[in-house]
């Protein structure tokens, strides 16, 4: 029998403000513990927490992006419970009136022929705080307290159930991380924990009522979101295969057994005690400064994909595979500016092959690139003019890479490794080639193929590859006809 | 010098005839004196009071303001850099401030002299300064009685002259109840006035700090320095500084002064309704007119505050769990058991009492019947006042409905204490400038007035009430006992 998966993720993306979202200290990640918590995270008596417009910005880019509404007013709440890294008792964050409302996002899910696209509503995203961290490593024992992450301004981005497979779920975070990191409003490390989901997952009957939902905690990669939520898929449909009922949950999953285990039932299940905190007015955001930020927003992903394939006659993959991050889209516009329009598949190719290729082997970003957009753009063009071979043009591309030259044409010239397409130069060498191989003429006579590949292949050899390979296969045949 | 007002004391100060570190060693010598009897203080400091008084006597020119040289004293509430600052609880008591709260940097700033922390109700919860962590205060003028609360140490060290002036704190009355049971004059601004930075929460959207004195013009003096525009106080209000003794001297005549009927009704002494009518009397003389007006939700105020003020305090003490400062109960088993046992230790029976009734009209089930209700009835107070200004300028009426009461009297049944503040809490919940000024005896003890201004009417309300005490001398009679 067939089951339904329904899947919610909601998102913490931790916001690039220079301090914290209700003090003035530092958010940078990995300072000595407790050297970035000033009097108001450590919620000494009398402290009051002063809201960082810059996170509201954040915010504000984030609805635009995503086409959401943004409330005018909306409230801070507190959300009350005792942790020895929650210092004030309570989480400021927002409840009932959140900054953003609604909108959503396109995801391309899967590739290739089975690749579809599809629409994940979004139910809200609000703006609260991080906790601290508890570290319990270190201490035989006992509990350490480290206050420097608390007080970070957090965007917790919730989706509606949209989703149907961990392939979706992990396609609509990717989408997300990609558009956080693109507006600039989050730095997208997973590792240290900027952009963390959590995954509310359930299963029916097709066609029943929504079944009971678990929700998975705290995954920090793509990985353990796909592996997280394929095991509790079919530990949930085994469970009601066996004829038990899922319970409402909150679950942690193990990535050394790929299983996840349950934290806290329903009925352990805090009651925050929510009310709309006095020491803070309510966030009031007008039509002007909605206006003022959009001004600053660069152009969204899929605005540029658009463009992409329009102006430039890239595929939808190609597009999007470019517009995978914002370095990665400049890296390749300013590519074919240098270019040229007409050279933007060539462009495309490199960038995304090649290139792509290189900086993942090296474990670099492409806004780390060794070679820049404009030394790429002026080795394309010399394959377009014909001055260089594509076989030729990797060895100018490591060159490039290890910096031994200026530019393409610099090193072509060091290196004498410019495209012979001259016949007068050429034929000769063919001739050559056919009298000192005068058994492949004789296969190629009867019949065979593969023969003129090898005559081919020794021709370039002997030019040591700098020949034309589209004028040797003319001239080739033209010589055995 | 003892009874002299701040006025005075400056004017000494400035001509030489007295120097702060003398004056400063005359509150301390008294405070030694008669503190082991009243218990007002829990934090006196000679040795920092002498600095700082030192400090001050080596300021010269415009250096120098109208408070520089005068000794202070801080309610307990009130965070200073260095200063045991316990909010008159045990979770506290080992609790020293790394830093000044706004109300304490202003008054320095002012070159005034700390002269120690004054003892209150355990965070600011009560009305008689019987929940106190380091004992009652008893009253200067019937050490059998309370000095009323929260502010009961302020309250007491003033009446028994061993400080000019004092920090207050008003919730629900803290300032003008204390001021009323002992005879002196405190005003607790419009919310916002005065930035609530470093001012211990007790419920965030009521407190408001302000000054305790001898007289109108202390408090208008003292608040001169104390009011202004903090940014770390997000609820603290961006508006061009006042002169608050501006309008002092403004005579009376064709003043308003609303009555609401509801004050007075049942539920106020009858000692206490002649000396308050005198008063209105005496104003009727200055050349004001009263007129009634009412208040028609006001016999709501107390149930609406008792949901406000616990919602908000229970979240606001939930800081103190022992594992950053404060107390921490020594034996503990696991982390629930070491928040139950230090709570359970540090916090007394009040305080414990409105967590729990906070906790609980916050709970799930529950928030709309009485958090959200309550706030309705907020809402409706604060439009009832605004209708009442319609028809006056200030309203009057008393400032408590008795005399200060013995020890014990109704510290067994909470409501009964409560509704002490039966007559201050609405101007709380409209987050309106309220005062209160002595206006002559009951049984020996004295009666406060209680003023209610319009939002922003301090200056104003002030000026009424310094021309009530131009024309009378409540306000400078002294307890016999402390006199000498």
């Amino acid at each position: 029998m067939t089951w339904e998966v329904v899947i919610g993720l909601e998102t913490h993306a931790q916001l690039q403000t220079k301090s914290k979202i209700f003090s003035g200290a530092s958010t940078a990640f990995g300072a000595e513990p407790n050297r970035q918590a000033c009097a108001v995270d450590i919620a000494l008596p009398g402290v009051l927490p002063v809201l960082n417009r810059e996170a509201v910005v954040c915010a504000i880019k984030f609805g635009l992006a995503i086409g959401a509404e943004i409330a005018p007013r909306s409230i801070f709440a507190r959300k009350n419970y005792f942790y020895p890294d929650l210092p004030k008792g309570y989480q400021i964050s927002q409840f009932e009136i959140p900054v953003v409302s609604g909108g959503g996002l396109t995801i391309t899910v899967g590739a290739g022929e089975t690749a579809y696209e599809k629409f994940v509503h979004l139910t809200r995203a609000h703006l609260e705080e991080d906790a601290g961290k508890s570290l319990h490593e270190d201490f035989h024992g006992k509990t350490g307290i480290d206050l420097n992450r608390a007080g970070t301004p957090l965007l917790e981005i919730v989706t509606e159930p949209d989703m149907c497979s961990s392939t979706e779920a992990v396609a609509y975070a990717k989408a997300l991380h990609s558009l956080v990191t693109w507006i600039g409003i989050c730095d997208g490390n997973m590792q240290e924990g900027s952009f963390r989901c959590d995954a509310n997952v359930s299963v029916r009957r097709p066609g029943a009522p929504l079944g009971t939902r678990r929700e998975i905690k705290n995954l920090n990669s793509f990985r353990f979101l796909q592996q997280a939520i394929d095991y509790e898929i079919q530990w949930q449909i085994n469970e009601i295969e066996e004829g038990r009922k899922i319970q409402q949950a909150t679950v942690l999953f193990d990535p050394d057994t790929g299983e996840t285990r349950s934290m806290r039932s329903k009925e352990d299940a805090h009651d925050y005690r929510y009310f709309p905190d006095p020491d803070l007015l309510p966030l009031e955001i007008k039509a002007d400064w909605i206006a003022e930020v959009k001004a600053g927003l660069p152009e969204l992903p899929q605005a540029m994909q658009a463009r992409f394939q329009s102006d430039y006659g890239l595929s939808a993959y190609d597009a999007a595979t470019l517009a995978v991050t914002r370095s990665s889209a400049q890296f390749f516009e300013e590519t074919v500016n240098v270019a040229g329009k007409e050279n933007a598949k060539a462009c495309a190719n490199w960038v995304m092959g090649e290139l792509a290729a290189r900086l993942n082997r090296d474990e670099k970003d492409i806004s780390a690139s060794p070679i820049a957009a404009a030394q790429l753009a002026g080795m394309v063009k010399r394959i377009a003019d014909g001055t260089l071979s594509s076989k030729l043009a990797k060895e100018v591309f490591e060159a490039l890479w290890s910096g031994e030259g200026q530019d393409a044409d610099a090193i072509i010239e060091a290196r004498g490794l410019k495209q012979v397409s001259d016949a007068s130069a050429i034929e000769p060498i063919i001739d050559e080639v056919l009298a000192a191989n005068p058994k492949s003429v004789e296969e190629f006579r009867a019949g065979k193929d593969k023969a003129f590949n090898a005559l081919v292949g020794q021709i370039m050899k002997a030019t040591k590859g700098k020949a034309n390979p589209q004028q040797v296969n003319e001239l080739l045949k033209r010589k055995l006809s | 010098m003892i009874n002299a007002s701040l006025k005075e004391l400056a004017a000494a100060l400035a001509e030489k005839k007295i120097s702060s570190v003398e004056l400063t060693t005359l509150f301390l010598d008294r405070i030694e004196q008669h503190n082991p009897n009243l218990n007002a203080f829990v934090t006196v400091d000679r040795a920092r009071a002498l600095a700082a008084a030192h400090a001050a006597d080596q300021k010269v020119g415009a250096e120098r303001t109208a408070l520089t040289g005068i000794p202070l004293a801080h309610k307990d509430i009130f965070c200073a850099e260095g200063w045991r600052t316990t909010c008159g609880s045990k979770m506290l008591g080992n609790f020293t401030s790394p830093y000044d709260a706004h109300v304490v940097e202003q008054m320095n700033a002012a070159g005034m002299v700390t002269l120690g922390k004054c003892n209150m109700d355990e965070f600011a919860m009560g009305s008689s300064n019987e929940t106190s962590f380091f004992g009652t205060v008893r009253n200067p003028w019937d050490t059998a009685c309370v000095p009323g609360g929260s502010s009961g140490g302020s309250a007491a060290a003033i009446a028994a002259r061993l400080a000019p002036a004092a920090t207050g704190t008003d919730t629900g009355g803290s300032i003008r109840q204390p001021a009323a049971l002992c005879g002196l004059t405190g005003i607790k601004p419009t919310y916002g006035v005065v930035s609530r930075y470093g001012m211990i929460a007790f419920a965030s959207s009521l407190d408001q700090g302000g000054p305790m004195a001898k007289s109108a013009e202390d408090c208008a003096l003292l608040l001169n320095a104390m009011a202004g525009f903090d940014p770390r106080d997000s609820t603290s209000l961006e508006r061009p500084a006042e002169d608050y003794c501006r309008d002092l001297d403004k005579p009376l005549a064709g003043l308003r002064i609303g009555l609401p009927k509801e004050f007075f009704g049942a539920g106020m002494d009858d000692g206490v309704r002649v000396v308050v009518e005198a008063a209105l009397a005496e104003y009727r003389k200055l050349g004001a007119i009263t007129v009634e007006v009412s208040l028609p939700n006001s016999g709501l105020s107390v149930p609406a505050y008792y949901v406000i003020a616990p919602a908000e305090a229970s979240s606001n003490l939930s800081r103190f769990d022992g594992v950053r400062y404060g107390h921490r109960a020594a034996d503990y088993g696991d982390l629930n058991d070491m928040y139950a046992k230090s709570r359970a230790e540090g916090f007394g029976d009040e305080v414990k009492r409105r967590i729990l009734i906070g906790a609980y009209v916050l709970s799930h089930g529950y928030y709309d019947a009485y958090y959200l209700k309550a706030q309705k009835i907020r809402r409706l107070i604060a439009a009832d006042f605004s209708t009442a200004f319609k028809d006056c300028d200030v309203i009057m009426g008393p400032t408590a409905p008795s005399v200060a009461f013995k020890f014990g009297e109704k510290s067994a049944d909470p409501v009964q204490m409560y509704l002490s503040d039966i007559y201050t809490i609405a101007v709380n919940l409209a987050g309106l400038p309220g005062m209160s000024i002595p206006c002559g005896f009951d049984r020996d003890l004295p009666v406060g007035l209680q003023l209610i201004g319009p939002w922003f009417g301090e200056a104003q309300m002030l000026n009424v009430a310094h021309r009530y005490q131009q024309a009378t001398d409540w306000h400078r009679r002294m307890p016999a006992a402390f006199a000498g």
